[in-house]
């Protein structure tokens, strides 16, 4: 009997938990959005964010998107013969990854690249007291450290996702037409024929701009949060990473559903 | 690091994330000449539109010229109400017909437009009379059976 209140007990602590951390996550949005301005105007501050997350996740981007595309190529190549369609390669490689595979693998090493970093780096000025400090000299730490890791996330994520679809497509040209020797105007015309500006490329970039918000928030969230220990320090980064792909992965989900029904 | 490499740095990357849009835009994303310009919507009643889907090509001489708006069913008549929307700057007769065609073996359905010599060009609203409705395999071979079978002569 015991046993089974303490089970219970322990399921309704972690519902509340869950939801004070959510509410807590949300006003902590909410006052972020609200002193976003003063950050700007400070720009300097944010231009160096996108810096740390945008530039310096381009090479695992680019080699990262290169790849993609390379496999993309055989793997489609390899199937579309069967059907004797190799012309269609284009056309597959450039729609999964301007829909899915640009947006969804770019934000989820964005998360890991960058994501983690800007956990570890609030955390710990969280745990040398930094933070503190700061609101000591009248200096608001939401304004003055998360707004600009925030707008620089937010910022890079589509460019660095258009880089990665860019480069992926790069890669399936590569395979498809140097080396395997699919026709090189079949290649680009039958592409060009099927991909539509709004409808394929608009939308994986309202994608990535909807997951780099999505992970420049839980990264923000989860240092300013954090325990200030060198344990807690550990665990929120582990957790911006794990609750980052999760996010990631369910608002794609969503987001597809809503922008390719198939109509 | 200095303030002017690190503008630097930032301003590279964020030319070679336009660049790479541009890309996406110019070089793979082809067909968007009709979802940004204006056009006019013009109806087409069909009697089967077999696997005609939204969006699909309207094309005319083999030329994209319109898509497909949206397809639903008259209950009145029975027939496949069909929108089409054509480019604003594409004018054609009154008494155009429309069909469905198919692009190669196993391709996409697309309207195929052949113009009339009426005078007058189609407006906004107006109603193509002169339909040819998809071709269904299975009728197609079903009759092509049922000839055959009328074709050869009874044996004693």
């Amino acid at each position: 009997m015991s046993a089974l209140a303490g089970v219970l007990r322990r399921i309704g602590a972690m519902t509340v938990d869950g939801l004070w951390r959510l509410g807590f996550a949300t006003r902590f949005f909410l006052t972020l959005l609200r002193y976003s301005g003063q950050s700007f105007r400070r720009l300097p501050l944010t231009i160096r964010e996108i810096y740390f997350s945008g530039v310096l996740s381009l090479l695992i981007i680019l080699v990262s998107g290169l790849f993609v595309g390379l496999v993309l190529g055989l793997q489609g190549y390899d199937i579309l013969q069967r059907f004797g369609s190799s012309d269609a390669l284009g056309i597959m490689v450039a729609l999964s990854l301007l829909r899915e595979l640009g947006p969804v693998v770019a934000a989820l090493l964005f998360a890991s690249r960058a994501g983690s970093a800007v956990t570890a780096e609030i955390g710990l000025m969280k745990t040398t007291e930094q933070l503190q400090a700061m609101d000591m000299m009248a200096v608001n730490p939401i304004a003055r450290v998360a707004a600009p890791r925030f707008w620089g996330g937010v910022i890079s994520m589509p460019l660095l996702a258009a880089m990665f679809s860019a480069m992926g497509i790069f890669g399936g040209w590569l395979i498809g037409v140097v080396a395997i020797g699919v026709d090189d105007g079949a290649f680009w015309s039958q592409m060009r024929a099927s991909v539509d500006f709004r409808h394929d490329v608009l939308n994986g970039v309202i994608k990535s701009f909807v997951f780099g918000a999505a992970v420049s928030l839980i990264a923000v969230f989860e240092g300013y949060d954090c325990q200030p220990t060198a344990e807690g320090v550990s665990r929120a980064i582990t957790r911006t990473v794990v609750s980052s792909a999760l996010a990631i992965l369910a608002l794609d989900f969503v987001l597809t559903s809503f922008m390719f029904r198939g109509l | 690091m200095s303030r002017t490499t690190l503008d630097l740095w930032v301003g590279v990357f964020v030319a070679l994330g336009f660049a790479a849009l541009v890309f996406l835009a110019m070089k793979v994303g082809g067909s968007s000449e009709l979802s940004g310009a204006s056009t006019y919507a013009v109806t087409a009643p069909f009697d089967n539109v077999g696997g005609l889907k939204p969006r699909a090509p309207v094309k005319s001489a083999g030329v994209v010229v319109g898509r497909v708006g949206d397809i639903h069913f008259d209950s009145r008549n029975f027939r496949a109400i069909v929108r089409i929307d054509l480019g604003e700057h594409y004018k054609f007769p009154r008494d155009t017909s429309a069909s469905i065609l198919t692009s190669g073996l196993l391709g996409e359905q697309y309207i195929g437009l052949d113009p009339g010599a009426d005078t007058e060009t189609l407006k906004d609203g107006d109603v193509l009379e002169i339909t040819q409705s998809a071709v269904v395999l299975e009728k197609l071979i079903g009759q092509f059976m049922f000839n055959k079978a009328a074709e050869t002569p009874s044996r004693p």
